[in-house]
């Protein structure tokens, strides 16, 4: 581990390289309400993305901004209910409110970037805060997601009217999601760990009809 | 039995195909295309259901949503009844099996319906409330008999076997009704760009274009409605939703539709590509602009014996014989006050059945459709109306006079003509229930006799609904309607195209609701304004005569326009009569406002998904998986699902829930339990200002708080009394993890941000959820230290980590903080990993557990374990009137401290300060058998006369298995000064428990075993 | 359901996304310490509750989680506008005055008895 520690913030790496078993939020629902393959006639398939590197940025958007470019190589969203990727496509950055971004990347990136980004920002008024054992994150693919989302969440998911690029918070059911989409064909729900059974359960019975299918 | 009534020829239905179903259990054949309706009209079907309060006999009035008799019940199983449903609205389907609803026993021989004859002196007008409301205590037993025999329909016993779907929708425009309005509407918004949803009730689109005489460019009407269709099915903007009903128009443009999706293919929804499909959808759309396409109800007229069966609108006529190929009798008499209701003699004539005769109320009838009506050969008779229908199960004569319409008399001699059916028409009343929705009074117009709707922001309306009939008119309406809404929601509207339609010469039509009779209406013949509510013209006029003048109140006092019905047929013409009787003009009387839903809508497509197993969300903890499998019986807290206990098989048997929590409770008192505590609420809290903030929104210290060390903190509202508690630690300088009660963990958040956005935005300071990051898991009990060192390298050396400090390094390998603090009073460490490893780490302790026979523990335990420390439950120990002081936590109230931190102020007020407030203490039963009642009150003396003074309640109550008796925590008066005292519970069984006012802390109470 | 403008987020979002937390404006006394009890008690428990024209504070909750105030007409559930934390209505009561009154009286006659 290596640990940072100045006397104004304790930063602490939660992930281990050792070999311990991890279980990501759906573990538990794979085995108690299965995963169902995804077939030729599936015209929705959800796949999980567990245990990416989730990090919570607050703070003013210009220095932020600032920051994030010198890290990442990323500029900041700074329009409402943007959403940007890096080149690769494997970290995002995505606006929740005026003062709030979370950063997505490949899992065990985190601790070193919350790292760099706090020695990017120096004494300016900031908080990073580490959530990734607290999300996890589904992709969800096919002809039948915008119905889908369509019986889910209250947000308006016409793809007409939600283009790749977006990310909102709102209402899935009886709890709330972050919804985006990344692409013209894949959109992503950001889930709560704690709510990620429910949501999961939700998926499987409102997308019976669709032939739904868990990628594992 | 034959289709007596079908026609050779004719109609939209599908003659190649025969369809079989029954009613009350006889069988009949239809075809597809038909409703319910007009097969059973087909099948010479007369009386279809008994009426509500005077049992008589109907048959079917209507042909569309208005129907206030053919209310009935589906279904051939118990898990499939469906009860209200309008027999002119439901399709008929190979096997449908239907009943009637009212008319128990049945409704060919009733037996209500010798109090029905009876009528007037059994059931007058405020019957219900007059005669069976006193006394009081005997509705129960009246209630049971008047609704089995009245008959509301029924719900099903068995478990519903279809599934059903709410969807959120958003478009710019939303059109309701597709007939010539809405159709055209929908064209000028949808050839615009715009997003457009149409919706329409029926089981095709078109509306009133699907039976109409009218040419559209010199062709058929439908044929323009099916080009019409194609085009708009085309366009990827719009969406087509048939079988829609809009029932609900709510605030800002939010209308509930309910798509009925299998309704009309099967009793329960048949299986698509082997997979369920939802029954019904509830389609919740924003709409940018709505268009009212409602179209207009035609008003029946109200005579004597109007109820009869075979008294239909004239409209209906038309619809049955132009849609469905039925005519529904075989001598007409048409009583009408305007034009258009000639078209049912002229389609009639046309079947080749005989027109008796038309009576229209206009002296000198003129127009188009009534010289076609003259050349046909057709008797018209000027200035007269049907006074009265004769027959009983059946219409079997009329008796028709000229009538003085202004001095309501009837004015000539009656004459007596044979016939089977009667149609009437009273000109149309707007459908503007949609409207009424949204509070919007309408307005009366004397030129069209009938109301239109004022609109809110964001809502158009077009054709009948605004009283535009000529159809030429009613499609230019729709059209300016659509383009308007469209250029609203930000569309470039496109110019209208739109078929010809011959304009015609139609004549004026007169002012006619209740037709007079040569007796008072109270001694004449029924004459039925509301027919699902049985209600009269002669009621209305009792209850003006009673001095009921508002129209809500005759409402009321009547029950016109209540239940499923909502007054589609008879609310203006009650109006009228109110209005007459009143001596003042409709408008004067006022309006009545109509309410969602427009018609009824099943329980399962109100719940949509959200039932069973989705109820509502269950919120799971990381390790909830080895708690299911270790058998725990969960407890809700919150959404949360937490273990409450785990039962163990002990000889032979599984314990009981007291036998468990008995031997857990020792488990940790003696060794070491362990209890998963991930779902506290967990805030990080980071910024230069977040000390200072601590310190207002907490009633205690934090100045001095230093890195490596926790502290308990409580927190009022600014009135000073106790929302949450829970330890704060501080991580660094800067850094502090809050936490907060499982329940009260997003409140208290909230709480927080508000606190920094409203009132102290200048405080650099963030604070971020954490609660689903960390796994928590305590380990609790003498051997804890012990156990916890086998598999950790933090040094747990009381000196170097001492009660209220905290520390990081591993735990079972992987990384952890670790809290030394305690809420059971036993030596205690809550170990926080993040919680993708919370279940290895969870199983590696229980492993390394074994040999000190480490007990996993539940809630309940939990609980008493506090509790017997005398730690308080925010929320359940405190009620939003309870201060830090009547806790006796003056410990944790910081008076000094500099800034008048959330709640300070308020502990000064006379009535916090007050020395006789509910004080916690702690109480001991005197007999250590008796666990007191969570809730129970408390009293100084028992002796007092009924009502006695009430000096306090438990709010937690246990048994004690390290004290070997009950125990409670209680606030009462004064409780603090008055330790060794006894109080008096007394319970509704009539026992009275005596208890001993104690310390709240029975256990330890110099908190040494934590401290070890 | 109500459609409410997010000043936050720019653009209207469902009211199931919002919490109301009550009357806008209940500002904290300066010096508590000094305040009377009455003073404090007005703080504490004192509420408007006026037919037309109101300010109430909401938070976007299941959203960007910020708080924010609404002008609203409590009798025919119009919004007039939403607007930040710390600025001030551009409409009130008072600005809207003849409007509110003229209202007022359509609203008298579009209520009559309701169940």
């Amino acid at each position: 581990m290596s640990n940072s520690v100045d006397d104004k913030v304790k930063t602490f790496d939660t992930r281990t390289e050792a070999k311990v078993p991890v279980e990501s939020p759906l573990a538990y629902s794979y085995r108690r309400s299965g995963a169902p393959a995804p077939g030729e006639g599936s015209g929705v398939v959800v796949r999980e993305r567990p245990f990416l590197g989730h990090l919570v940025l607050r703070g003013g958007a210009i220095i932020l901004d600032e920051a994030l470019r010198e890290v990442l190589d990323i500029s900041l969203p700074g329009e409402p209910q943007a959403l940007v990727f890096d080149a690769s496509g494997e970290r995002s950055v995505q606006w929740i409110s005026p003062d709030e971004w979370l950063l997505i990347v490949p899992g065990g990136e985190e601790f070193e970037l919350e790292n760099r980004l706090r020695e990017a920002l120096g004494d300016a008024h900031f908080a990073i805060t580490n959530i990734g054992g607290g999300q996890t994150l589904l992709e969800l693919e096919g002809e039948a997601v915008s119905e889908l989302l369509m019986k889910s969440v209250i947000y308006d998911a016409d793809p007409h009217h939600f283009p790749v690029g977006k990310g909102v918070t709102t209402v899935f059911a009886k709890t709330s999601v972050i919804l985006r989409r990344s692409s013209e064909t894949r959109w992503e729900l950001v889930a709560r760990r704690s709510f990620a059974d429910y949501i999961y359960r939700w998926l499987l019975d409102a997308g019976e009809e669709y032939a739904i299918g868990i990628v594992r | 039995m034959s289709q007596s009534n079908r026609l050779a020829q004719g109609g939209r239905i599908d003659r190649s195909r025969e369809l079989s179903f029954t009613f009350n259990g006889k069988s009949y054949r239809g075809h597809p295309g038909d409703t319910l309706a007009s097969a059973l009209l087909a099948n010479g079907v007369d009386i279809v259901n008994r009426s509500f309060k005077y049992s008589r006999p109907r048959g079917i009035v209507a042909a569309g949503a208005e129907e206030p008799n053919a209310v009935i019940q589906l279904g051939s199983t118990e898990a499939a009844q469906v009860p209200n449903v309008r027999a002119t609205q439901q399709a008929l389907f190979e096997g449908l099996e239907a009943r009637s609803t009212n008319g128990w026993p049945s409704v060919q021989r009733d037996l209500m319906g010798v109090i029905g004859k009876l009528g007037g002196q059994f059931m007058p007008p405020g019957f219900y409330y007059k005669t069976f409301m006193a006394p009081a205590s005997m509705w129960m037993t009246y209630e049971k008999y008047i609704r089995k025999s009245a008959g509301l329909g029924r719900s099903p016993m068995e478990k519903d076997p279809d599934i059903y779907d709410h969807l959120n929708r958003h478009c710019d425009v939303l059109v309701i009704g597709a007939g010539p309005a809405g159709l055209a509407a929908a064209l000028a918004a949808g050839r615009s760009g715009a997003r457009v949803i149409l919706a329409d009730e029926q089981e095709e689109m078109g509306g009133s274009l699907l039976d109409s005489r009218e040419l559209l460019d010199e062709r058929p009407a439908d044929q323009w409605v099916a080009e019409a269709l194609e085009e708009l099915a085309g366009l990827d903007n719009v969406l087509l939703l048939p079988r829609t009903t809009a029932n609900g128009y709510h605030d800002h443009n939010f209308v509930t539709l309910h798509e009925r999706r299998t309704e009309h293919l099967a009793e329960t929804a048949p299986r698509e590509n082997g997979r369920r499909q939802a029954r019904s959808r509830l389609h919740r759309v924003r709409a940018g602009r709505v268009v009212l396409a409602t179209g207009a109800h035609e008003r029946p007229l109200v005579y004597g014996n109007n109820d009869v069966p075979g008294n239909l609108q004239a409209g209906a006529v038309s619809t049955y014989i132009r849609r469905y190929g039925v005519v529904p009798g075989n001598k007409l008499v048409l009583s009408t006050s305007n034009d258009h209701a000639y078209r049912a003699a002229l389609d009639w004539v046309e079947s080749g059945r005989e027109v008796v005769a038309i009576a229209d109320a206009r002296p000198e009838p003129v127009g188009e459709l009534v010289e076609q009506a003259r050349a046909k050969g057709i008797r018209i008779i000027p200035g007269a109306a049907v006074l009265e229908a004769r027959g009983q199960n059946r219409v079997t004569g009329a008796r028709v006079a000229r009538v003085d319409l202004e001095g309501f008399r009837v004015s000539g001699d009656a004459e007596s003509l044979d016939c089977d059916t009667i149609a009437s028409s009273g000109g149309y009343s707007p459908v503007i229930h949609l409207a009424s929705h949204t509070g919007a009074r309408p307005t009366w117009r004397d030129d069209i006799l009938g109301f239109v709707p004022n609109l809110v922001e964001g809502v158009l309306a077009a054709g009948g609904t605004q009283g535009v009939y000529a159809i030429g008119e009613v499609l230019a309406d729709g059209w300016e309607a659509g383009s308007r809404a469209a250029g609203d929601t930000g569309f470039d509207t496109v110019e209208a195209r739109l078929p010809n339609v011959g304009a015609r010469n139609e004549g004026k039509p007169v002012a006619l609701y209740q037709v007079p009779h040569e007796k008072p209406t109270l001694r004449g013949p029924k004459q039925f304004v509301d027919l699902q509510n049985d209600v009269t013209a002669a009621a209305i006029e009792v209850a003006t005569r009673e001095g009921f003048e508002s129209i809500e109140h005759v409402k009321r006092y009547t029950a016109m326009g209540f239940g499923t019905d909502q007054g589609k047929l008879g609310n203006i013409n009650g109006m009228a009569i109110a209005a007459r009787c009143l001596g003042r003009s409709i408008p004067e009387v006022g309006t009545t406002v109509f309410r969602p839903n427009y018609t009824p809508v099943t329980f399962g497509a109100v719940v949509g998904r959200h039932c069973r197993e989705l109820f509502d969300p269950e919120r799971y903890t990381a390790i909830h998986q080895w708690h299911v499998e270790h058998g725990a019986e969960f407890e809700d807290v919150g959404q949360w699902k937490r273990p409450w206990y785990f039962p163990r098989r002990v000889e032979g048997r599984m314990e009981t829930m007291h036998e468990a929590v008995a031997r857990e409770c020792r488990a940790v008192r003696e060794k070491v339990g362990i209890l998963d505590a991930s779902t506290l609420g967990k805030i990080d809290i980071q910024g230069p200002d977040a000390r200072e903030f601590l310190g207002r929104v907490y009633t205690n210290k934090w100045a001095k708080l230093a890195p490596g060390r926790v502290r308990y903190g409580l927190m009022c509202k600014d009135d000073g009394m106790v929302m949450d508690d829970g330890t704060t630690s501080c991580l660094a300088e800067n850094h502090f993890l809050m936490t907060a009660s499982t329940g009260g963990a997003a409140a208290v958040l909230e709480w927080l941000e508000l606190w920094h956005q409203t009132e102290w935005p200048e405080l650099e300071v963030y604070f971020n959820s954490v609660t689903d990051h960390w796994a928590t898991m305590t380990v609790t009990g003498p051997e804890a230290r012990k156990l916890l060192a086998e598999v950790t390298d933090i040094d747990l050396d009381r000196e170097a980590f001492k009660f209220m400090d905290w520390r990081e390094g591993t735990v079972a390998g992987v990384p952890a903080r670790v809290f030394r603090i305690s809420f059971t009073g036993e030596l205690a460490y809550e170990i926080n990993v993040q919680a993708n490893y919370a279940l290895n780490v969870w199983e590696t302790l229980i492993a390394h557990g074994e040999k000190y026979d480490l007990t996993p523990y539940g809630t309940e335990t939990m609980h008493v374990l506090r509790a017997e420390k005398g730690f308080i439950i925010a929320g359940q120990d405190t009620d939003g009137s309870v201060t830090p002081e009547d806790l006796g936590m003056h410990w944790a109230i910081g008076y000094d401290k500099p800034f008048s931190w959330i709640g300070k102020r308020a502990l000064t007020r006379p009535d916090t300060a007050r020395t006789d407030r509910k004080q916690l203490v702690g109480l001991k039963p005197r007999n250590p058998e008796v666990v007191l009642e969570e809730g129970a009150q408390i009293v100084f003396d028992p002796d007092h006369a009924i009502p006695m003074p009430m000096k306090g309640h438990v709010t937690s109550s246990y048994y004690s298995p390290t004290l070997g008796s009950g125990f409670a925590l209680a606030v009462v008066k004064g409780g603090q000064q008055r330790m060794g005292e006894t109080v008096y519970l007394p319970m509704v069984d009539g026992q009275v428990h005596e208890a001993e006012i104690v310390s709240p802390i029975f256990v330890d109470p110099k908190g040494e075993r934590q401290n070890v | 359901m109500f459609h409410i403008y997010c000043p936050y987020c720019g653009e209207y979002r469902e009211e199931e996304e919002f919490h109301p937390k009550g009357e806008a404006h209940i500002v904290r006394p300066e010096d508590p310490e000094t305040c009377s009890d009455e003073e404090w008690g007005d703080y504490l428990f004192f509420r408007h509750n006026p037919r037309g024209i109101h300010h109430e504070m909401w938070v976007h909750a299941v959203g960007c989680r910020k708080f924010f105030n609404i002008t609203r007409n409590t009798a025919t559930y119009e919004i007039l506008e939403t607007y930040k934390m710390g600025e001030a209505p551009s409409i009130t009561a008072e600005s809207r005055d003849d409007r509110a009154a003229a209202e007022a009286e359509t609203a008298e006659k579009q209520e009559g008895v309701r169940a």
